[in-house]
């Protein structure tokens, strides 16, 4: 950790003394309360700091658990012929040796592993690592508060989080395996414990974990919201409020009504599974026999499922958006293009996101007249995405850009979207869905659009605001290796994939070879793998560079060292609980001064000067 | 929690952030409750549908929950005016009437499966229970803060502070949200069969 002596007076502390407000903070010492020894300083903490950081790095271990299980997949449908019989000591018995030594994945073990990477992937890494990690070292920062509304609610948050995640790499451990059903989970499959290995102790599992992370998400949630709408500073209004906080707000609102739908629907399937109901499950059939169900409706399930389904896809892509905003103005010297347009666009979206769940159910039986509708509501979402986009670029257009890596990952973001946004523009049609409804077309458009897109955002915000959590940089060298090799490798992965998924490529399927209409592909699910396992490679990189400049990067010797007008970067360097060591600074303009008037830059803390019209508009 | 209230003094005319907090959480609950029914619309109007009417016992614990929920308001208002009889008297007979609702909305699955109507029937059973015994878990962590209130009610020495009063209002103020909804709930299943 960076322990330098940031005891210079700047021109930020003359102003923040001269006209921030006294909220008496320093005189309680409550900042001992919650730092008092290693343990509340770094595994109980209440500071959002820490917590942010805790968070962070947990998402990084998912993250790392869950891409390694998609290159093992991969290897499976680019080698299906290729002996992985050295994988035996970390997969043990999910390796099947034959007489000759060669060594095969199990096939139900594939499932498991498919299923998991989404799990993984969606909520622990894309939901807690993301909007968790930054909602939570950005929020209190940028509006200038202490810290959030709960301290104390927002420790559980983590803690819910690391318990969901406890169980279920347990249940990565069980005998009968963890849950294989797809991570959507859809009845039958998921009901029936005799219907597949997974669906035994893997699902209770699979789906105990889900509802404590929940849990973690909603008591999250509800602090980013009471924060931001409650605990702003003097002369922060709304509409000074940066499109990071905008873009946290939106998100938490999101969570906090779709989660609860999915522990609704996730408790009738519990009941399905524990005490003999018949919510969704009909008259079935298992092995010959007839089971007592009688008259549920699978697609119930899925109605449930994806009413939270759909908003998670914003609750996910909406933070990297903000991240990306945010990062772009201040990495291109220029005010974000279209601010209200910005904010508009995040409201309308998070409202359309509400209303297009059944485009995840075209072809499961849905009346096709109420297809319809859900067509029209899905495409019309692509009008505020193609506006952010918009002002993305002309955000960028004759910017002094300053092309390092979180500027680099910022655009990579824009880049990506666009890419995996005009293919949800074909699925979102319920004609066209027909013939790519479940093919790895849909498997390409969702990578990019909001894995990928999402993971790019993320890594733009950790280079930008690596500085803020541990006073150094990262490495800018090792940072652009990373981006380079994520951007064209994502794209050496998944553009193949539309070809295949067009071809008819079904996904989840365990091996190709012994279809006619699709052995001839082999070279192109090579292809992929081989990307996949570089860009695995690249990210391993990321982790090494993150975790040597915690200790070893470059110093930061000044307090702002990109010259942003937020807040955070009034803070010290290093700073303690209660972000501002006086009094806390008082807000005077929006956030996206740059280039104003010939300054370069104006803080947000700067009062505007006699006769200056206010930037925004 | 002391520097977010210490904040909120400062900005006049803001609301206490945990009640805020509270009526967020208010709606995600809401929204647990809307994805039950609308599952029991969807699937009643699939068809193959029993219709019963509730057991006489969930209209009696219908009236002790609002009848606690009015006994709540009032013990609010006592300790604000700080009448220490009257506040205290009000605080354990909301209480009671809270347990006694729980023992009722038993009563009420005792009677439901006496007539033949188990989990694994008809699921216009199931979704009673499952509606009603989530619900009860909400209530159940209602009487667990009106046990912490009494606790401080009677253990501490009677000082109607802001802090306390605050306090008070958190518990009575999800209480109330508990009673509306189980009304909600009861009119719903009473009258959508």
């Amino acid at each position: 950790m960076a322990n330098i002596a940031d005891t210079t007076y700047t021109k930020e502390d003359a102003l923040i003394e001269e006209l921030g407000y006294d909220d008496h903070f320093h005189e309680h010492h409550h900042g001992d309360k919650y730092q008092a020894s290693f343990i509340t300083k770094y595994i109980f903490s209440q500071d959002h700091k820490v917590i942010a950081k805790q968070f962070l790095i947990t998402g990084m271990i998912w993250a790392i658990i869950g891409s390694a299980m998609s290159v093992i997949f991969r290897l499976q449908l680019g080698f299906p012929e290729e002996s992985i019989a050295w994988l035996k000591p970390i997969l043990g018995k999910w390796i099947v040796l034959d007489s000759t030594g060669m060594g095969k994945l199990d096939p139900e073990f594939y499932y498991a592993l498919v299923t998991m990477h989404g799990t993984i992937i969606v909520f622990f890494v894309l939901t807690a690592g993301l909007s968790g990690t930054f909602s939570n070292l950005l929020i209190p920062l940028q509006v200038g508060a202490r810290d959030m509304a709960s301290p104390f609610l927002n420790m559980l948050s983590y803690w819910f989080f690391f318990l969901a995640g406890l169980i279920m790499f347990f249940s990565l451990f069980l005998n009968t395996g963890p849950f294989s059903g797809g991570w959507v989970a859809y009845p039958p499959l998921s009901a029936l414990p005799e219907a597949s290995n997974g669906s035994k102790a893997g699902m209770t599992l699979w789906i105990t974990s889900l509802v404590f992370f929940v849990v973690s998400v909603l008591l999250g949630g509800i602090n980013y919201i009471t924060t931001v709408l409650n605990l702003r500073t003097k002369g922060m209004t709304m509409w000074r409020m940066p499109l990071t906080i905008w873009a946290f707000l939106v998100t938490a609102i999101l969570a906090l009504l779709s989660f609860p739908v999915l522990v609704s629907g996730f408790l009738l399937l519990m009941f399905d599974r524990g005490f003999g109901t018949s919510f969704y499950l009909s008259e079935i059939f298992i092995g010959g026999q007839a089971l007592d169900y009688v008259g549920g409706s699978p697609i119930l399930y899925q109605h449930l499922f994806w009413f939270l389904g759909h908003p998670e896809v914003y609750i996910i892509i909406l933070p990297a958006m903000g991240l990306t905003s945010e990062v772009l103005s201040v990495q291109s010297r220029k005010p974000i293009f279209g601010y209200r347009a910005m904010v508009l666009s995040i409201l309308a979206i998070a409202f359309l996101s509400f209303i297009v769940w059944a485009h995840h159910m075209f072809m499961s039986g849905v009346n096709p007249f109420i297809s319809n509708i859900f067509v029209i509501f899905t495409l019309i979402i692509a009008v505020p995405s193609a506006v952010k986009v918009f002002n993305w670029i002309a955000t960028l257009y004759k910017g002094n850009v300053r092309l390092n890596t979180p500027s680099l990952f910022a655009i990579g973001f824009v880049s990506m979207f666009i890419s995996g946004g005009l293919t949800g523009i074909f699925l979102g049609s319920s004609a066209i869905d027909i013939q790519l409804h479940d093919t790895y077309f849909v498997v390409a458009h969702f990578h990019i659009v909001m894995g990928v897109a999402a993971f790019m955002g993320m890594f733009a915000g950790v280079y930008h605001w690596f500085p803020k959590m541990y006073g150094r940089f990262m490495n800018e060298t090792l940072g652009k290796i990373h981006f380079w090799g994520t951007l064209i490798g994502a794209y050496i992965i998944f553009w193949p994939m539309h070809y295949l998924g067009m071809i008819g490529f079904p996904r989840r399927y365990y091996s190709f070879d012994t279809f006619d209409a699709f052995r001839d592909f082999d070279g192109l699910n090579k292809f992929i793998t081989i990307g996949a396992i570089v860009v695995f490679g690249v990210q391993l990189l990321f982790v090494v560079n993150f975790f040597y400049s915690i200790w070893k990067g470059r110093k930061q010797t000044t307090r702002n060292p990109w010259g942003a007008s937020t807040l955070e970067w009034t803070t010290p360097i290093n700073p303690g609980h209660g972000n501002w060591p006086g009094k806390i600074p008082s807000v005077h303009r929006w956030p996206y001064d740059y280039g104003k008037d010939g300054i370069e830059f104006t803080q947000q803390i700067t009062p505007l000067a006699e006769g200056e019209e206010p930037g925004e508009h | 929690m002391e520097i977010s209230i210490k904040q909120v003094e400062q900005q006049q005319g803001t609301l206490n952030p945990l009640k805020f907090a509270l009526w967020i959480s208010l709606a995600s609950i809401s929204m647990l409750f809307a994805g039950f029914i609308s599952a029991y619309m969807v699937r009643q109007a699939a068809g193959n549908w029993f219709e019963f009417v509730l057991p006489w016992y969930f209209t009696a614990s219908t009236m002790m929950i609002i009848i606690s929920s009015v006994l709540a308001h009032l013990a609010v208002e006592q300790f604000k005016k700080g009448k220490e009889r009257l506040y205290k008297f009000y605080l354990l007979m909301t209480f009671v009437l809270g347990l006694s609702f729980v023992v009722l909305q038993y009563e009420g699955w005792q009677a439901m499966l006496a007539s033949g109507i188990d989990l694994k029937a008809n699921p216009s059973g199931a979704f009673v229970y499952v509606i009603s015994g989530v619900h009860v878990a909400h209530v159940l962590a209602g009487l667990a803060g009106w046990v912490v209130a009494m606790v401080h009610g009677f253990g501490l020495k009677f000082k109607p502070t802001q802090k306390r009063i605050n306090r008070l209002q958190l518990t009575a103020q999800y209480w109330h949200y508990v009673d509306i909804l189980w009304v909600v709930l009861f009119l719903f299943l009473t009258y959508y069969r």
